[in-house]
């Protein structure tokens, strides 16, 4: 088959997190293997507490795992240097959290031109192309809107377009939508999926709200640090999206 | 690190100007201290300056006292067979006697009084002020004297007029009236103006006890010694008191330290100088951790996305540099406005040096109580910042 052939933008080999206690040794993910293509928009779901959250930071390279490999574009977070780590994180991973996304003192189109000076990449084709990713978020009457003039919908969109301006490999986004009704919500994560697609980078999104799944391509399931289970097939995608929140 | 000063400034820049009510609210504060500082510091050196500097600006060396005076001018008294002494020791370029004592100066105006320092000077030999008006006295009893520019500002006095001072000799009131010929620069003593006379005049306007009033053996309080070569001072110093008999001799810096009260005004001012400082330090530091606190998930951000710990660091500093610089910018000007509103009765003085090391400073206090706050933000984890940490 095709697949053996398909160069992955990420790859997760038996990926092990440990954490020691006074309680004891606890996996907090144990043995995770998963690949993600360019173009590819994953979730990540799970119950509290199953690792997703931890399986994330391993993934934008803010935590080593215990054990393992973490392939991106072929380089090998797991054996890098903090240093090696952080310019991972500003040249190759595009990030957007839960809260407290953006830099308060910066105006929207500034968060989003900050990757592109972060990289040294910031001229002015670099800034046409904020100002247009910004627009086409639905923001070009707010970009020099400070975030504290904007709506929570609205700060994570700029989110967005900063975790895309520096065309990263891996987008990363930690529960987008945990702060926004279910309408922005949806707004939010469509509109993401729609560009992961469009601009070829490979997505993952953790999320508790099974809903968002109905834009993604595959869901992962982890559960006690372990993926446990993929759904692929469209249809069972539907049906869990259908289940709403985990 | 070009690349990484250049975003540290723009974050820097950034973040100070859309938070300028609250940073200018620090400036402020640094600004206070500055004042606080700097007057702290002209007030010592007015005092210290009151005190010492008729001292500081002769043209001398060494300073002849009585022996176990223990160097202080008021204490010793010294006849002129000791001059004599002194002219002979070998090294000696000049010698002259110096006596001092204070007076009331009748004011032309309303007759009001004003405490001057009168000095006893012999024209023509070390010790007798460089006049920068006028002309040096005449002759050793001439009725004439000297003023120096605070007599002058302070009693309206000028050059040819007639200056009245109210002595008591005995247990009489005396008045003696004697020319102004001369202007000098500053040359105040023991915090007060100076009006420096001929010696044997001083001799006989000084004040006396019932028992001095009718001696006629003038006796000075030290002979002011300049040498040859002043790289001698030891050993000169050294032949003055093993040749001429019951004296010691001292330096200029060890009298100004022996004059009364001087040293401990000075360590007082400077300890509260000190203190005023070590405020400031903990109040900026204070500020600026408090401001790294509220700033924890912003910074988690930043890391996360891929600022590097120079750029978070160089950030910081820049801030607190540029906070700290408006700061003492501020606090000089507003030091430098209150300065004009004090009358010349007011002993502040702003010396180059001291206002230099005073500012110096106080641009350190930011960046030494920044010093914490930058120290956590390095260490901020953008995991724990970011809640993502399990």
């Amino acid at each position: 088959m095709g697949d053996t052939m398909t160069t992955y933008a990420l790859e997760t080999q038996s990926v092990i997190k440990t954490y020691t206690s006074e309680s004891g040794t606890i996996n907090a993910v144990d043995d995770v293997s998963l690949q993600v293509a360019a173009g590819e928009f994953v979730a990540l779901v799970g119950p509290s507490g199953s690792g997703k959250t931890t399986m994330l930071s391993i993934l934008a390279a803010l935590l080593q795992p215990s054990s393992g490999k973490i392939l991106l574009d072929g380089d090998d977070l797991a054996g890098m240097s903090d240093l090696e780590r952080v310019d991972m994180r500003r040249e190759k991973i595009g990030f957007t959290f839960q809260a407290n996304n953006l830099v308060p003192y910066l105006t929207a189109v500034e968060n989003v031109e900050l990757m592109l000076r972060l990289n040294n990449k910031l001229d002015k084709a670099g800034k046409l192309r904020a100002r247009e990713l910004l627009a086409r978020l639905g923001l070009g009457e707010r970009l020099h809107n400070l975030p504290g003039q904007m709506s929570g919908g609205q700060q994570q969109r700029v989110a967005i377009a900063r975790a895309l301006i520096h065309n990263p490999s891996l987008v990363l986004a930690d529960e987008p939508t945990a702060s926004l009704d279910t309408e922005r919500a949806y707004q939010v994560v469509e509109t993401f999926a729609g560009l992961i697609h469009e601009q070829k980078r490979a997505g993952i999104m953790v999320t508790h709200d099974l809903r968002m799944c109905e834009f993604v391509d595959r869901v992962l399931l982890m559960r006690d640090g372990k993926l446990v289970q993929i759904y692929a097939e469209r249809d069972e995608i539907m049906e869990l999206a259908r289940g709403g929140r985990h | 690190m070009g690349k990484n000063l250049s975003i540290a400034s723009y974050l820097a820049v950034k973040e100070v100007w859309r938070n300028r009510g609250r940073f200018l609210l620090v400036s402020l504060v640094i600004a206070l201290i500055t004042l606080l500082v700097l007057f702290i510091a002209a007030l010592g050196e007015g005092l210290g300056n009151g005190n010492r500097e008729y001292i500081s600006k002769l043209d001398a060396e060494v300073i002849v006292f009585q022996a176990k005076s223990d160097y202080l001018i008021a204490a010793s008294r010294l006849g002129r067979d000791r001059l004599a002494a002194v002219r002979r020791v070998e090294g000696v370029a000049d010698a002259g006697m110096l006596g001092t004592a204070s007076a009331n100066l009748i004011l032309p105006e309303d007759g009001e009084t004003l405490k001057v320092a009168i000095l006893g000077v012999e024209p023509g030999r070390v010790g007798e002020p460089q006049v920068v008006e006028g002309q040096q006295l005449s002759t050793d009893l001439a009725e004439e004297a000297i003023i120096d520019s605070n007599t002058a500002i302070r009693s309206g006095l000028g050059l040819g007029d007639t200056l009245t001072l109210r002595v008591t000799q005995g247990t009489q009131d005396e008045f003696f009236s004697l020319e102004i010929v001369g202007i000098t620069d500053g040359q105040q003593y023991s915090l007060q103006p100076s009006v420096f006379v001929p010696f044997f005049t001083w001799d006989r306007i000084r004040p006396k006890s019932e028992a001095e009033v009718n001696s006629s053996n003038p006796i000075a309080n030290v002979i002011l010694v300049k040498l040859e070569d002043p790289a001698q001072l030891e050993v000169v110093s050294q032949r003055l008191t093993a040749q001429v008999n019951n004296v010691e001799a001292a330096t200029l810096k060890t009298t100004i330290q022996s004059l009364p009260g001087y040293s401990a005004q000075q360590s007082t001012l400077q300890t509260q100088g000190g203190f005023t400082l070590f405020i400031g330090i903990l109040v900026i530091g204070g500020f600026f951790q408090i401001q790294i606190l509220q700033k924890v998930a912003q910074i988690g951000v930043l890391k996360a996305i891929g600022t590097a710990n120079p750029i978070v660091a160089m950030s910081s500093i820049i801030q607190i540099v540029v906070i700290t610089i408006i700061g003492v910018a501020i606090g000089g000007l507003l030091t430098f406005l209150f300065s004009l509103t004090f009358p010349p009765t007011v002993p502040i003085v702003f010396n180059g040096t001291t206002t230099a090391i005073a500012i110096a400073a106080l641009l350190l206090i930011g960046p030494l109580g920044g010093l914490v706050s930058i120290r956590y933000a390095v260490r901020i984890e953008p995991l724990k910042a970011l809640g993502l940490s399990s």
